[in-house]
């Protein structure tokens, strides 16, 4: 064993983890604001705004991430509309490319765990609101929001983990996250397996710490699941 | 003061009907305050939908709904059908009626203090500190103020619908809707929930209860409303429609029914 060449290698790859994390954090905020937004098209009562948002679950969930984000990145690029637009400086940058295909792709999947967790609200509590007077956006924000919050966070929480998994992808746009990084290691060295094994590593212990924090954001709001006070 | 003379609650021609089937045929009712009326009639008579038109839960397709001498304003659809005009008068009268429902509904995520205090604090606006200190009180008067930071589903159906009582009375409501309350309790805890129930009926509360409950309509109300098909079949004091003189054949049959059930 080559420890100099370990460490090195696990240096390397941890000066890459802030890019992993900062792709991910942000691809996944935006999932969220999106697949929101989607949800709500979903379930607003509007035919053609449900249709819009059944077509975009649709076309995104049912594609490969990687032909979104090459879609995106080398396709967009080819049309002389795009770069003449003013959303060029961010579509021409790797980094925005990817974010922008890893939550649009997110987001189809986060819109439908909300939706998931709507369709199986308690009908009940929801009436319960009404009848004492609740406006409809104080029943959203105290009684549909809290308990659809619960329903959907352990989804929610696998599909916050497996994002950690796809930015992996975003080497293939010349980002240099965690995964280019151990694929130039590889390259230069010939050296096959180390680089992959901490990469592995060093994403099964993020992912490890992301679950811990759901579970302990879990445990926190369902105290009612458990046993009666002391 | 119109206040002073007016109902605590009148229902005028209430007509709904849901597709084909017509379920109230033209109700009409008035509770004076601190009336206790228990609404009677087997299943399908529509006296829950009855109950469910008064604080819009459902919409009724016409008739008049007045409060304490406010009217809910309605306006008609184009396909004939009502729909309130104001939403904002409707949250307003919601949150002078109590209801309680069958299933008790309390939100599960909170605890039962949090539960009681919930719609005072975010509807009413009124200060926690002086929301929370009558919840306490009311928690008390229904007799399960050990249990202020249970969660729903860690207390007993009996306890529960007690809780959903109180966290109805602490809205301060002109008038209570009791939708069922005991229907979907255990029998040994059926007495607990209807104690409560008397009690507030012998301090005055004004009450509309859909009940089947024979013995909280004959003793504790101070008028019965026998609905069959969508209409009103019989009402007057529980002495008259309960005693040899009733006129309605069809409710002599429906409490005879009551009483081989029991």
């Amino acid at each position: 064993m080559d420890f100099a060449f370990l460490t090195d290698t696990f240096l390397r790859l941890m000066a890459a983890l802030p890019l992993t994390l900062e792709v991910w954090a942000l691809s996944v905020a935006f999932g969220a604001l999106i697949g929101a937004g989607v949800t709500w098209m979903r379930v607003s009562g509007n035919r053609a705004l449900a249709a819009i948002a059944c077509a975009y679950v649709f076309v995104f969930r049912g594609s490969p991430l990687l032909v979104q984000l090459f879609v995106i990145y080398y396709g967009l690029s080819s049309f002389p509309a795009v770069r003449a637009s003013v959303f060029w400086p961010f579509l021409r940058d790797p980094f925005y490319c990817a974010v922008l295909s890893l939550a649009l792709c997110t987001a189809a999947y986060q819109s439908e765990i909300f939706r998931g967790a709507l369709a199986a609200l308690p009908f009940g509590q929801i009436e319960a609101g009404k009848a004492c007077g609740m406006s409809r956006w104080t029943l959203f924000r105290r009684v549909v929001f809290p308990i659809a919050l619960r329903q959907a966070l352990p989804a929610y929480s696998t599909e916050v983990i497996s994002m950690t998994k796809a930015t992996a992808l975003v080497s293939l746009v010349t980002l240099w996250d965690m995964m280019s990084v151990a694929t130039k290691i590889r390259n230069d060295t010939a050296i096959v397996y180390e680089p992959l094994l901490i990469a592995g590593a060093i994403y099964f212990v993020v992912n490890a710490i992301i679950a811990r924090g759901f579970s302990a954001l879990e445990w926190r709001l369902t105290p009612h699941l458990r046993g009666r006070p002391a | 003061m119109l206040e002073a003379t007016a109902p605590a609650l009148q229902v005028e021609g209430m007509r709904k009907r849901f597709g084909k089937l017509e379920v109230l045929k033209g109700v009409s009712a008035t509770a004076r305050v601190g009336d206790v009326i228990s609404i009677l009639g087997s299943s399908g008579s529509g006296k829950s939908t009855f109950l469910r038109c008064i604080n819009l839960l459902e919409t009724p397709d016409e008739g008049i709904v007045t409060v304490a001498g406010e009217t809910i304003k309605m306006r008609k659809k184009r396909d004939g059908t009502a729909e309130p005009a104001d939403w904002r008068q409707v949250e307003r009268i919601r949150s002078e009626l109590g209801m309680v429902f069958q299933s008790f509904n309390l939100w599960s995520h909170l605890t039962v203090l949090e539960n009681l205090i919930e719609a005072p604090v975010h509807v009413q606006k009124r200060p926690r500190a002086e929301c929370v200190e009558e919840a306490r009180a009311l928690l008390k008067k229904v007799g399960i103020g050990d249990r202020a930071d249970y969660y729903p589903s860690q207390m007993s159906g009996g306890q529960q619908q007690r809780a959903a009582i109180a966290r109805a009375l602490a809205m301060k409501p002109k008038v209570m809707l009791f939708d069922e309350p005991t229907s979907a309790l255990d029998p040994e805890l059926v007495g607990e929930v209807l104690r409560v129930m008397r009690a507030l009926a012998e301090e005055g509360r004004t009450m509309l209860v859909v009940t089947h409950e024979m013995s909280f309509a004959r003793d504790v109300s101070s008028r019965v409303m026998f609905l069959h098909q969508g209409m009103v079949e019989a009402e007057g004091p529980p002495a008259e429609l309960f005693g040899k003189d009733c006129r309605s054949d069809r409710f002599r049959q429906f409490i005879s029914g009551q009483a081989q059930k029991a």
